[in-house]
């Protein structure tokens, strides 16, 4: 029995990190070479939603779980029309697909999309480099004619950083569009697309919400222009320090008092609205087993979480913003990380997490509702 | 939430002894439990009656008692102890059953007792089908998913037969309420096969339930480990999927954590409908699993069942992840919430998370079905195996390969080379779920068969069907190549073959294999198991081997010691080697060595990773043994290699591993072939002149005639080099001796037959003793209770020996001194002797660690196994003593005239096994070993002491009603005296005409009923096994009729397990039992603690 990845599995492929470190493995997906910022993601289901979340554009995400592909590819699960990352690094890619909703292996996917990725490698040992060493720029290069470590080292070094680059407009929708509300229509929300993925519309259509994604280079008058009874931000790649246009825009809607609710980027923009700092983390958080306290409540959810960046504000009091008073909502108990923030004078509030899961736990989808809470009691 | 402040003082409730279906699982959490709440500042008291447990050792619990399991027992420990709380969650069924009974008399009520970790309506929420049910639709309700089988419950043979039409006919599910392991549950295929396993089913079942259920044979079937705090924190501990599909109970398939084949809809799916259930049925704190079914074809999701306990499933879930579940619902149960317990292996974050894993893990059940040759090996929803190997590797394939030589049985592993048989007969064997049906699948593939064929007809999902492609076209790249370079080995390796397997491949032996592996730097390295996929670094150094790049292991600066662990539980090796294992770890850890665990069983206390400094999850043959030495090696200074605590498995290894330059500590692998080879340890003997019964080896019928007829019959036969008595017979004539030597078939010149004169009425004796080169410690002498020729693990035992004078010790002492010193054993030893008129012959020797250490350690309060480890690294008994270890003077045979009296008692698994034609196996005791596990009763006089051993492993005995007397002739002189007290005490005697007519004669009335053989009488008058089945009879006499056995004694004797009637097959375990039902009788049945047993024998030896 022979499979495509069987037979790509004797191609050679090398994966460079910028401070040097090799790994020799297989060629996996298309075949060539590809650049980014090296991540690790340690979700153990859910790689179809990885692949196709704008919120991974150019990064190269390593896969912690050995196993990738055993479920083929099917059409329902994907997040976004195309795969984003930059690369893909995994262990034992599957041979064969088994599932009853599989139309297709990943590999072909891979393939067809040129994703250039790389098997057979220590992801473990990588996985732990990137922790103790930080995020950093990657190179995969396979092929039976590879160049020398050198000039592969080097070419590395010359991909662009994470730090500072602003990629909303690479993975925002060019035209408008709107997700109808299952059932009866309650609400109309402007939803800012900054890399958004499909779960989060989906959601809140469930819940009666006509949804208008906006390009992110929407301006004022066009998100009002829906008649919103709430605006989103959602979450999207790149430093949010860079994302100058989202926060005025997002001013904007606080100055009115418009019900506001984000996610991941949208709350590093709300963040950056109150007057709050962003920071990189070391390695960031990428998984869906993240327990996340909601202050409020005491209780702990098992969050999916994509951040390399996150909001530097103060866990321990009530902070004074031009919006009013503001504290932190949520925390990460691995590390005490700010994971939602909300204002206490007007309806707005945001996590850094993903409460649309997809992939992940369901356990924060209540955010949905609270969000709906939130513009209801804006109309009483 | 804080841990509450209302709470002094918790009971746990233990397992109990070892049985299928509940095992040395129960000892992991229950250990874990009770030092979490003891650190709480808590104090614990402990009710298990197995003393092969680490959870009874006396330092884990305040007040440990090692009494029945019984509610009336635990009422007395409660009278005694009034303990604010009691957790029944951490002690299998058995504490749960026990804890509802409690709840049931109201006793509970009456001293004030809160339940902990479970409510009682959770428990039966989670337990009763019916009630169940309703959970799932209630769920269903909520959030749109979930589904039970189309099920009917019924109480009575004809709405079983009802039910099946209401189902949509055959094939159906049978499953009793109410009882462990899934016992009495089956698939039925037509009327006659519904009547025999819904009958049992109703009789086994506590509540006459059972419940008929649509089949969802061959779908994927998987299993979620939860937990949820007071605060209503919930989280998935880990997923495992079976490799076998629906049908074969969970315990008996392979397994595989995590899920592999479902994507993150479907698996969230699941874990919204497990969250669902878990907040339905109401456990409050703690944790519970829940079984799915999934249809293949459609993804249709039916909920099986959910256990509101710790289970053998948390325990392997644990290990799989390194989240410690029964600790920390230990700590739920006391009011911690999961944000407020710190993970131990990252120690930075908190248990409220998920673990993930960057592994596969494998686990694989272990059976006996070579102990129960008239067993039916078919499996099915009643759980067979008797113990599990589990391992983990970086994929599936080497996970999987590595678990399936931890299962150490021949053929256990893949084997590529030999005939491959044909293709169609292989697809149709592998229809049938048996033990090593993988092989046959393998086989199948060998011979040709295509992915799809071997799903069609197994039904194993297609990714794990296309890894056995996988490994089979490894194999056939290995036979290819034209020599074996890195890349290849590294490739092989990588995939989980073993030395073995590529060196059997090959034609090569396995040390040349492993000598161009290590000349071409082909070695595994060490990766941890930490919890969360290295997103944080791990404090805990939990290690699995991986041919991979980066190793793990940090240098270290203490000296080492590796202790090598038993393996997988099996008939004859099970937790009492573990138990040893720990001790050493222990005392070698507080005598500042480095200690290093290796071992393959998840059920373990040596497999949690707080045991020793280091744990290594691997198999135990001699590669994988001597790669960790390696890397130890490379790590820092090693003092050495323990092999004589685990038993016959690394005992295996010993002369091996010495002669691969491994320093092996201890008794020497020379001593160790001087006791175990027949010749050797005849010069042992002849030299101290000690006699041993009349022997000789053969390897031909015609030697083993010769021998036969020179030394007499009965003669005892047995293959060399074997554990637990198998293939051990009593042969009693020459047509028998053919017979055996012809069904042999492990025969061969260098595995000669042993022929032994059999000591017919001898009296049994066991010796655990320790040796440091000069002196000579007597751990204790065990009388066994059964006459010679049953297999010691069997046979109930006495310690102090309770027929046995000063000069018998005497002699006892200096017999196992001479063999100790002759031997050369540097640690423990254990003889077996037989006491025949007034001569003491030698049985045999054992130069390791044996089953009864620990039962001999809690009998006399002094830790064997901590002073042999020790005195295997070198410290004297007289050292031992000066720093306390051992007692200052006297030992094991000096025990003061007032001593507690130790019964030990066997545990036997007929219950679980069926023949082909669905009747339940014969029960007689022989000299093959078939028992699973033992309990202790422990009081001041023999009589109490034994009949808390009944109750403990069996019931209590009756102390009144019917009982029923059918001995062999050569029993009956010996029944006399026995049955006139059974009379004393009340008893009305029912007996067959023969037994009736020789009480008669000693002036003992005694009722006459039919034989089974002799049918219903003309007025309708019942056979004593139609009695049996009807409840008629409260206790049962019956002593197998010679070596033909089957008679009516089968009928009879099937029977009384069925209904769970005592039932006595030796005239000594009835006057034994005489003795206890008198002292029942006399009410004056005390508990007490092994603490006061302690303080009460240390202040009488000084």
């Amino acid at each position: 029995m022979t499979t495509s990845t069987r037979g790509a599995a004797r191609v050679p492929a090398v994966l460079v990190l910028e401070d040097g470190r090799i790994f020799h493995g297989r060629a996996y997906g298309a075949v060539g070479h590809t650049f980014g910022e090296a991540v690790f993601s340690t979700g153990m289901t859910g790689y179809q939603e990885t692949l196709t979340d704008p919120s991974y554009h150019r990064q190269v995400v390593v896969m912690t779980a050995p196993h990738v592909g055993n479920t083929g590819v099917n059409d329902e699960d994907p997040e976004s029309a195309r795969i984003w990352v930059a690369g893909y690094v995994v262990r034992d890619p599957a041979r064969v697909p088994s599932n009853w909703r599989s139309q297709r292996s990943l590999d072909e996917e891979l393939v067809k999309q040129g994703v250039v990725g790389i098997s057979g490698i220590d992801t473990r040992a990588l996985t732990r480099h990137l922790r103790e060493r930080g995020a950093m720029r990657v190179g995969i290069f396979s092929g039976n004619a590879l160049p020398d470590e050198g000039t592969m080292l080097a070419e590395v070094r010359q991909a662009a950083e994470m730090k500072g680059a602003n990629l909303s407009a690479e993975v925002s929708t060019e035209e408008a569009y709107v997700v109808p509300a299952v059932g009866t229509k309650k609400f109309t929300v402007a939803a800012i697309d900054l890399g958004i993925k499909g779960m989060t519309p989906q959601l809140m259509a469930e819940r009666g919400i006509e949804v208008h994604v906006l390009p992110a280079t929407a301006t004022l008058d066009e998100v009002y222009a829906v008649n919103p009874d709430g605006v989103f931000f959602s979450n999207g790649p790149g430093d949010p320090a860079t994302a100058d246009h989202p926060v005025g825009l997002m001013s904007g809607v606080l100055e009115r008092k418009t019900p506001l609710f984000g996610i991941c980027f949208g709350n590093q923009i709300l963040g950056r609205a109150l007057g709050f700092g962003t920071f990189k983390l070391k390695y960031g958080h990428r998984g869906i087993n993240q327990p996340v306290q909601d202050r409020t409540t005491g209780k702990v959810e098992v969050t999916a979480h994509n951040h390399g960046f996150a909001v530097d504000a103060p866990l321990d009091k009530v902070s004074e913003t031009p919006y009013g008073r503001a504290e932190v909502s949520h925390v990460c108990l691995n590390d005490n990380v700010v994971e939602g923030l909300r204002l206490l004078d007007q309806p707005a509030f945001s996590v850094q997490y993903h409460p649309e899961a997809a992939a992940g736990p369901h356990d924060a989808a209540y955010l949905f509702d609270r969000f709906t809470q939130l513009m209801e009691g804006q109309r009483a | 939430m804080p841990k509450r402040t209302d709470i002094q003082s918790v009971l746990v409730i233990g397992s109990g002894p070892i049985v299928i279906g509940q095992a040395a699982e129960f000892d992991y959490s229950g250990t874990q439990a009770c030092r979490v709440l003891k650190a709480e500042g808590l104090r614990v008291i402990l009710v298990n009656s197995n003393p092969a447990t680490i959870m009874t050792d006396p330092e884990i619990a305040d007040a440990t008692y090692v009494e029945p399991i019984t509610p009336e027992f635990v009422e007395k420990i409660i009278a005694k102890e009034r303990p604010d709380v009691l957790l029944p969650t951490l002690g299998g069924q058995t504490a749960l059953n026990t804890a509802i009974s409690l709840h049931d008399a109201g006793t509970l009520e009456k001293y004030d007792v809160e339940l902990i970790g479970a409510n009682v309506e959770a428990i039966n929420k989670g337990e009763d089908r019916d009630l169940f049910k309703e959970v799932v639709e209630a769920v269903n309700a909520k959030i749109g998913h979930g589904e039970s089988a189309r099920s009917v419950i019924c109480h009575t043979m004809d709405e079983v037969i009802a039910g099946v039409d209401t189902l949509g006919g055959y094939p159906v599910v049978v499953r009793p309420s109410f009882t462990m392991g899934g016992a009495g549950s089956g698939f039925a295929h037509d009327e006659e096969e519904l009547r025999r396993i819904a009958g049992q089913g109703l009789t086994l079942s506590p509540t006459t339930e059972v419940l008929l259920e649509e089949s969802i044979l061959g779908w994927k079937e998987y299993e979620l480990e939860l937990m949820r705090d007071r605060n209503d924190n919930v989280v998935v501990v880990c997923s495992i999927e079976n490799f076998d599909p629906m049908g074969v109970h969970t315990g008996d398939s392979i397994t595989v954590a995590p899920a592999m084949t479902l994507t993150d809809r479907e698996y969230q799916r699941l874990r919204d409908v497990g969250i669902a259930i878990i907040r339905e049925v109401g456990v409050d704190t703690g944790g519970c699993n829940i079984q799915f079914a999934i249809d293949p074809a459609d993804g249709r999701v039916i909920v099986i069942e959910m256990n509101p306990r710790v289970s053998r499933s948390s325990a392997l879930a644990s290990k799989a992840t390194g989240f410690p579940i029964a600790k920390i619902a230990a700590k739920l149960a006391v009011g911690y919430t999961l944000d407020e317990i710190p993970n131990d292996i990252t120690e930075k974050t908190p248990a409220s998370f998920e673990p993930t894993l960057d592994y596969v893990v494998v686990k694989a059940p272990r059976f006996a079905f070579e102990k129960f040759p008239s067993a039916d090996a078919t499996l099915t929803t009643t759980m067979k195996s008797v113990g599990e190997a589990m391992a983990i590797g970086r994929n599936f394939t080497e996970a999987f390969q590595k678990a399936l030589r931890s299962l150490e049985k021949k053929g256990s592993q893949f084997s590529f080379v030999g005939e491959v048989g044909d293709k169609t007969e292989l697809l149709e064997a592998s229809v049938r779920p048996t033990d090593g049906r993988i092989n046959t699948v393998m086989q199948a593939i060998r011979a040709g068969a295509t992915p799809d064929e071997v799903f069609a007809y197994t039904k194993i999902d297609p990714w794990f069907v296309d890894q056995l492609f996988l490994i089979k076209e490894i194999a056939d790249e290995i036979a290819a190549a034209e020599l074996l370079d890195a890349d290849l080995l590294a490739e092989a390796k990588r995939h989980g073959f073993s030395d073995h397997q590529i060196a059997e491949i090959r034609g090569l032996r396995e040390d040349v294999v492993r000598e161009v592996r290590h000349a071409l730097g082909v070695r595994p390295v060490y990766k941890t198991v930490d919890t969360c996929a290295a997103e944080f670094a791990a404090k805990t150094p939990y290690f699995y081997s991986s041919y991979d790049e980066e190793n793990e292991v940090a240098p270290r600066e203490k000296p080492a010691v590796i202790i090598l662990g038993s393996g997988p539980n099996r008939i004859g090796q099970g937790i009492e080697f573990d138990y040893s294992c720990v001790h050493a770890s222990f005392a070698l850890s507080e005598a500042g060595y480095e200690t290093v665990m290796v071992n393959c069983n998840p059920e373990t206390v040596s497999t949690d990773y707080d045991t020793s400094d280091r744990l290594y999850f691997e198999p135990l043959t001699l590669e994988d043994v001597l790669e960790i030495v390696h890397a130890e090696q490379e790590a820092g200074p090693l003092a050495g290699v323990i092999v004589q605590l685990g038993g016959q498995t690394p005992l295996g290894l010993s002369q091996a591993l010495k002669d691969n330059g491994v320093p092996v500590v201890g008794t020497s692998p020379e001593a160790i072939h001087a006791a175990e080879d027949r010749g050797a340890f005849g010069r042992v003997l002849a030299e101290a002149g000690l006699p041993a019964p009349k022997h000789g080896t053969a390897t031909t019928f015609a030697e083993a005639k010769t021998i036969a007829d020179e030394i007499g019959y009965p003669v005892l036969v047995r293959p060399s080099y074997v554990l637990g008595g198998r293939g051990m017979e009593i042969v009693y004539d020459e047509t028998r001796l053919s017979a055996y030597i012809a069904e042999s078939t492990e025969i061969s010149p260098s595995r000669p037959v042993l022929v032994d004169r059999f000591l017919d009425d001898a009296i049994e004796i066991d010796v655990d003793a320790l040796y440091d080169g000069t002196e000579l410690y007597l751990g204790g002498v065990m009388e066994h209770i059964e006459e010679a020729g049953i297999h010691s693990g069997d046979s109930a035992c006495a310690l102090p020996p309770i027929t046995l004078g000063g000069f018998d010790i005497k002699r006892l002492r200096a017999s196992t001194e001479a063999i100790a010193k002759g031997v050369g054993v540097r640690g423990l030893i254990n003889i077996q002797f037989a006491m025949a008129g007034d001569i003491l012959y030698v049985l045999e020797a054992n130069p390791r660690a044996s089953r009864t250490v620990p039962f001999t350690s809690k009998a006399t309060a002094v830790p064997l196994a901590k002073a042999a480890a020790r005195i295997s690294l070198g410290a004297t008994i007289a050292e031992l003593r000066a720093e306390g270890l051992l007692p200052a003077t006297g030992d094991g045979g000096t025990l003061p005239m007032d001593a507690p009296i130790s019964v030990k008692e066997a545990v036997m698994p007929w219950s679980r096994f069926r023949d082909i034609h669905g009747r339940g196996v014969d029960t007689i005791l022989g000299p093959e070993m078939r028992s699973t596990g033992e309990v202790m009763g422990i009081d001041s006089v023999f009589g109490t002491a034994y009949a808390k051993s009944q109750a403990g492993a069996y019931g209590p005995l009756p102390t009144g009603g019917r009982a029923f007397i059918s001995v062999a002739n050569r029993d009956k002189r010996s029944m006399i005296f026995p049955a006139r007290e059974l009379v004393a005490h009340g008893f009305e005697l029912m007996a067959t005409s023969g037994t009736a007519e020789v009480l008669k004669r000693n002036g003992i009335n005694a009722r006459v009923v039919r034989k089974q053989s002799e049918g219903e009488g003309p007025q309708g008058e019942k056979t004593i096994v139609q009695l049996i089945h009807e409840g008629e009879v409260d206790l049962i006499v019956n002593t197998p009729y010679g070596t033909g056995g089957r008679l009516d004694g089968y009928d009879i004797r099937t029977a009384a397990v069925a209904r769970g009637v005592p039932c006595l097959t030796t005239v000594q375990a009835l006057a034994a039992a005489v003795q206890g039902i008198d002292a029942l009788g006399r009410g004056d049945v005390g508990v007490r603690s092994l603490q006061e047993h302690a303080e009460h024998l240390t202040a009488a030896r000084d």
